[in-house]
């Protein structure tokens, strides 16, 4: 990846009365890239977007886009454009006219309005639909118009604010699915918010893992999930068992590194306590003297085991942290 | 139904047979509706005849004589074309001034978290907890130290302040309603703070405002106390002049002049009606 940077956000601090926001956040992004701020709420996600987007003014540092800076710039003036999480559509207007309300503000002729308009609706599957009220839709169609708002005035930041996590999961994964593949065709550089790991590993070029107002971890979605760099973000991150170890340390160990048979003598042994389906594979819960472990078992082991069996449970890689407690989930 | 016609075959129309097919308890219920509606609609129904009404005696229960005597007599009074017009000078130009000066009052209420702003909120009710009369006594009062008194504008303020409440609480509560982030949305493609007021706020919340300019519109032309204490004898309006009519006229030509003050409300009321829910207006009243 060595394309330009695009946007890049320097030393940025914005602090609430309450004590909640970010400090000293570093972060680059490049163009055509997809990067994804995660984090529980309060982490100060949502507040790094915003204040790119122009809606929250900073309390120090900068944020730049081609490396010019954007912060005295209002956000109706700002080359950047924001999905939010609902309430996107203005709902007195047809889908044309939501979508026809910026263009008409840029002063783009009328032809060229409608040439994109009809562009941007084949761009999210919607065409047909012009005439339609945002509440004739459903949640995942407004979110598609709102998207296309957003895209058919080209901005050079496309920000998404945890734009389908009002969605049900079905919609939510084709959502995401289009997204990702919008984003390489059209080669647009996005920052997406969202405190779903499991979204954040399938769309992002890079995923940035915060908490409590500062960057715990950033890298591709491989890189973080295989070497989680605290406690945090391995709780974080996928599942995870966690074993405190004799030296005051914590031994963190992902399920599918698990690996189950009969006897004793493994790394830790204990008694299966529930063995679940999952699909292709199973979820067993194994009682041990360090806690409840959870491994992840194909079928066709697990029909060996049952409820209350002896078993030794060998790890094949693991992870190793401070032992820091209420950090992690 | 079927029993109904079950009962009108047995013994027609007598009480005890309606009220034995309807049951005792439906049968109730509608003598409570029909007693509440002869209430609620007597009065008016009472003035519709009368003021059709050629001659009406002393001992009539309708009338003995239909016709339009009383409308011809009404509206050839000198005075009360002018009133007609004045009534709706006031009503127009307070509604107007109303909307241009609550509205965007309304607006800082419902958007912006201050210091004081449940008090302000409040304050605007506590205008309507003083009886009318001793408030506008004592706008005479001033009004007559500062020269207002029997003026446009002396009359044209009273009228804002009986409509000041209704225009600040509802449209508050329309702003309140429109989600900040649709507000948001347009600044992000490129509205300026003004456009995006008049192009995505205002229309989101029109139905609200709708309803309290109406309020508005219909309070000022039923005004009369306050305009009668300051506006006498230079500006009288409709409202006004029916205390003259009714001390002067025989009741008949009083009934001509409710109507004439009721038309103009129902058309507004016509118009305004897919504005007016109980929805709109609970959201009005909530202090948010």
């Amino acid at each position: 990846m060595d394309a330009p940077i695009k946007l890049e956000i320097i030393n940025m601090t914005k602090l609430y009365k309450n004590g909640d926001g970010v400090k000293n956040v570093n972060l680059s992004v490049r163009k055509g890239e997809l990067v994804t701020l995660l984090g529980p709420s309060g982490c100060g996600k949502t507040t790094i977007l915003r204040t790119i987007g122009g809606f929250i003014e900073l309390s120090g540092g900068d944020v730049q886009i081609d490396g010019k800076s954007i912060i005295a710039i209002s956000p109706e003036k700002r080359p950047t454009s924001m999905v939010f999480q609902s309430y996107n559509l203005w709902p007195h207007m047809t889908v044309h006219d939501n979508l026809e309300f910026g263009l008409k503000l840029r002063r783009v002729p009328k032809a060229e309005r409608e040439k994109r308009i009809a562009e941007g609706l084949e761009l999210v599957h919607m065409t047909g639909f012009e005439k339609k009220y945002s509440s004739q839709m459903s949640g995942g169609q407004q979110q598609r118009i709102a998207i296309a708002r957003s895209l058919l005035l080209q901005p050079e930041v496309l920000l998404l604010d945890e734009p389908f996590s009002a969605l049900d999961a079905k919609i939510r994964m084709q959502m995401r699915e289009e997204l990702r593949k919008i984003q390489t065709d059209l080669n647009i550089t996005v920052v997406f918010v969202t405190h779903d790991q499991e979204e954040a590993m399938m769309l992002s070029d890079r995923i940035v893992v915060m908490s409590k107002g500062h960057i715990e971890q950033e890298g591709s979605p491989r890189e973080i999930y295989d070497h989680p760099s605290s406690h945090f973000v391995a709780g974080f991150i996928g599942e995870m068992n966690f074993l405190d170890t004799r030296d005051g340390k914590r031994l963190a160990v992902r399920p599918e590194n698990i690996s189950v048979r009969f006897s004793s003598g493994g790394d830790i042994d204990g008694h299966v306590r529930t063995v679940m389906m999952l699909g292709h594979y199973m979820e067993m819960t194994v009682d041990t003297t360090k806690g409840v472990i959870k491994a992840y078992i194909n079928a066709e082991e697990a029909k060996k085991f049952s409820k209350g069996d002896e078993v030794a449970l060998k790890f094949s890689s693991t992870f190793e942290y401070e032992n820091e407690i209420g950090g992690g989930n | 139904m079927e029993e109904n016609r079950d009962a009108r075959t047995v013994s027609p129309y007598s009480m005890k047979s309606v009220r034995r097919s309807l049951g005792r308890k439906r049968f109730r219920e509608l003598m409570i509706l029909f007693v509440f509606m002869l209430f609620f609609y007597g009065p008016l129904l009472h003035a519709l005849i009368l003021a059709f009404a050629n001659t009406y005696g002393p001992t009539d229960i309708i009338p003995s004589d239909f016709g339009f005597h009383w409308w011809h007599y009404v509206l050839k009074q000198p005075n009360v074309a002018k009133a007609i017009f004045y009534s709706f000078l006031f009503a127009f130009s307070s509604t107007a001034v109303s909307l241009v000066i609550c509205i965007p009052a309304a607006y800082v209420l419902a958007r912006y978290k201050f210091r004081g702003r449940k008090l302000i909120m409040f304050s605007f009710l506590i205008g309507n907890a003083f009886p009318k009369i001793g408030m506008y006594t004592s706008m005479g009062i001033i009004y007559y130290k500062i020269g207002l008194l029997g003026t446009f504008f002396g009359v044209l303020l009273v009228h804002l302040l009986g409509t000041m409440m209704q225009m600040i609480w509802l449209p508050a509560g329309a702003f309140r309603s429109v989600p900040k982030s649709q507000e948001e949305a347009a600044r992000d493609v490129g509205a300026g703070p003004v456009r995006t007021f008049f192009s995505v706020t205002l229309p989101i919340a029109w139905p609200g405002i709708a309803v309290a300019t109406m309020h508005a519109f219909i309070g000022s032309l039923g005004e009369s106390v306050g305009t009668l204490m300051v506006g006498l004898p230079q500006y009288r309006t409709m409202m006004t002049e029916m205390y003259g009519v009714i001390l002067d006229f025989p009741a008949t030509a009083g009934a001509v002049f409710a109507l004439i003050i009721v038309i103009p409300n129902l058309i507004l009321l016509f118009i305004m009606r897919k504005y007016i829910s109980a929805d709109n207006m609970a959201r009005g009243f909530k202090m948010g």
